[in-house]
């Protein structure tokens, strides 16, 4: 279990993190989720003792990091999978990790074994394609056969078969009863591997919850309608008290009334329809709403001290322009 | 607007997920949490959790052991890892072997030009000087890259991950580094002084005792070579860190030229010049016909462990 107290970094001015408060539980995939920059790295930099935390701490299984005796058995990371000696082999690059917390020789020939690189053992790790090296990232991480894994955007980069991999691995690690903590800027990919969901943006706390709940709460279903007959579908739609918003395009979105419904009145008032289409709000839209949303907060906090213009305030067609804005600060 | 609500920490997520959310702009839904107890008041413990276990409770009831013992790591440990990455590397085999051939090769070629009576009051081990002097750039080079590479690869933060006792990495590298350089520098002193004393055997060369100048040789190098280390450990930055130490080295031999000409500098130009680690090496093989170097030696000493206290100063404070 990984619990998060307070915890802030500040570099310079820049607020990385924000008084982050969250407890990462274990036997679950839980998926940080947060666009580029909203300090996802530098949080797991924190909880692995690399960097110092300007407030607040981060403990594993109450302990700090620092603390750990053993830490490769309580904690395996990837942070990053360039973070090794490419003049190194894969084999020595294991075997130093291994030594360094007594882990025996034969677990490097099982690890290697487990990512698939036995062939290429002897080999330079600077030779590794971005999906080699990754793998062996993840060797380093499963050396000491930890309870708690953590994964820093593993998939970044990766091709469809390696993001096929990393998926199903990190699912049979938690499984098996561990932590696996896994970031990433990308909703979908969390929607396919997390059942918990931690999402952040400029630093800060924006949702902690299960991924069920947050499916439920933020994919908006509505109804799309299409007619050549606008004037007699609002008359009608107006007179049932039904609330339709144009979508342009001589399209119509309706909220909350089944498209059934709207397809028995649309035949009762033999109104021509081209299109009556039950929808979907995509999560990486809730996702992007919830960081535009952060980013909003941010601008306004800003604003007397800046003196830069407060941004439009968000409607639920501005949730792109949030995202762009967003893109350009970080 | 005012700061959105802190998250409790919460006890069961799946139960009632707590609501962080900025505040929604109009007319975007609003996510709304589960069943938030009145006031929200703390949640009970799970054990008293009137709800079905959750996937993860359940999960925590068979939380993942590993059966790999587990035991406390140590500086042993810490030896063996550093040990296997010093040689795992081309860079260690390039600058020890480029060194052993400056010092041995240079050795022999200037034995062969030397007759016995040259050694009638100077040590057998006098060749093995001339390489050492360019050698000794080989050994910084590698006291540097030990630390410096890390931290250019980003090697250091697998590292430190693995082994959250900075200190005790540092410690081990040191250890590890002096002992290698240590052994391969008296090494090849030895060597040269073996030949050299083989070749010139004759009644005119005297029986200076050289045991002296194989150990101090090998030391004030490899001293070099940790403090080289140490320097890189806290620059982080390899070109920068030999720099620095190509500095320390040349500087004081170059500079007492020109502190020399004015009288307000002269006597650190003398210092410097005595100082210096060419002229220091060049006393502990006694060019000038008489032993010493000791103070030199010293120096270097003082140096090295202040350079080595600071390392260990900075490296606990700062991010990787
Ligand atoms: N060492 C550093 N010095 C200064 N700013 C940093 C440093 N590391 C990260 N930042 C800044 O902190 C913010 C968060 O970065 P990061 O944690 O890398 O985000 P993420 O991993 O979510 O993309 C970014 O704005 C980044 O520029
Ligand atoms: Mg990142």
């Amino acid at each position: 279990m990984i619990e998060l107290e307070g915890l802030t970094k500040r570099y310079g001015e820049k607020m990385a993190v924000n008084n982050l408060t969250f407890t990462v539980h274990p036997g679950i995939v839980t998926g940080f989720l947060g666009p580029n920059g909203a300090g996802k790295s530098t949080t797991m930099r924190m909880m692995l003792g690399l960097d110092n935390p300007t407030a607040g701490a981060a403990r594993i299984d109450g302990k700090r990091y620092a603390q750990l005796k053993d830490p490769l058995k309580y904690i395996g990371a990837l942070l990053d999978a360039k973070a090794m000696h490419g003049g190194r082999s894969a084999f020595n690059h294991l075997l130093c990790l291994a030594q360094s917390n007594g882990i025996p020789r034969a677990r490097v020939h099982e690890v290697l074994d487990t990512v698939g690189l036995t062939q290429v053992a002897g080999k330079k790790a600077k030779g590794f394609s971005l999906g080699m090296g990754q793998r062996l990232g993840i060797a380093g991480a499963l050396l000491g056969d930890p309870e708690i894994l953590m994964f820093d955007e593993p998939v970044n980069g990766l091709d469809p078969e390696g993001i096929h991999w990393i998926r199903n691995l990190m699912k049979s690690l938690a499984s098996q009863g561990r932590t696996v903590f896994v970031s990433s800027h990308l909703m979908s990919e969390m929607a396919l591997t997390a059942d918990h969901l931690v999402v952040i943006g400029q630093g800060r706390l924006l949702a902690d919850t299960s991924m069920a709940d947050f499916i439920r709460q933020n994919s908006r279903s509505y109804v799309r309608l299409r007619t050549p007959q606008r004037e007699r579908l609002l008359d009608v739609l107006h007179q049932e008290g039904v609330t339709v918003v144009e979508a342009g395009n001589g399209t119509f979105e309706v909220d909350g009334t089944p498209s059934e419904d709207l397809g028995e009145l649309a035949a009762r008032h033999q109104l021509v329809l081209h299109e009556l289409s039950p929808q979907q709000a995509s999560l990486e839209e809730a996702f992007m709403r919830l960081t535009a949303e952060s980013v909003e907060y941010h601008a306004h906090a800003d604003h007397a001290g800046s003196g830069a213009a407060p941004p439009p305030p968000g409607q639920g067609g501005d949730w792109g322009a949030g995202w762009q804005q967003q893109r350009k600060r970080s | 607007m005012t700061t959105p609500p802190t998250p409790q920490p919460q006890a069961q997520p799946q139960q009632a997920p707590p609501q962080a959310y900025a505040p929604a702009p109009q007319g975007a839904p609003v996510p709304q949490g589960g069943p938030v107890p009145p006031g929200g008041a703390p949640m009970a413990p799970p054990p008293a959790a009137p709800a079905p276990p959750s996937a993860w409770q359940q999960a925590m009831n068979n939380a993942y052991t590993s059966p790999i013992p587990v035991r406390k790591t140590h500086l042993g440990n810490a030896l063996a890892s550093e040990w296997t990455k010093i040689k795992s590397v081309r860079s260690t085999m390039w600058t020890l072997g480029v060194f052993f051939l400056l010092v041995v090769g240079i050795g022999l070629l200037v034995a062969g030009q030397t007759q016995d009576r040259d050694y009638a009051d100077v040590p057998f081990t006098i060749p093995a000087f001339f390489g050492l002097v360019l050698g000794q750039i080989c050994l910084i080079t590698l006291g540097v890259l030990v630390t410096s590479s890390e931290y250019g690869t980003g090697m250091i933060r697998t590292t430190f991950t693995a082994s959250p006792q900075r200190y005790r990495v540092l410690a081990a590298k040191i250890l590890i580094f002096f002992v290698i350089a240590f052994v391969v520098s008296a090494g090849s002193i030895l060597l040269v002084g073996l030949m050299t004393s083989g070749m010139h055997s004759g009644p005119e060369a005297g029986d200076v005792d050289w045991s002296g100048t194989v150990l101090k040789g090998g030391l004030y190098v490899s001293l070099l070579g940790v403090l080289a280390l140490a320097a890189g450990s806290m620059l982080r930055h390899s070109a920068g860190a030999i720099t620095a130490m190509l500095g320390v080295v040349l500087v004081p031999a170059i500079l007492p030229v020109f502190l020399m000409i004015s009288e307000g500098t002269r006597p650190l130009g003398e210092k410097m010049m005595d100082y210096n680690a060419i002229n220091s090496l060049a006393k502990i093989f006694e060019m000038d016909g008489e032993g010493g170097g000791t103070s030199q030696l010293l120096l270097l000493v003082g140096v090295t462990v202040a350079a080595i206290a600071g390392a260990f100063a900075l490296l606990e404070k700062r991010d990787v």
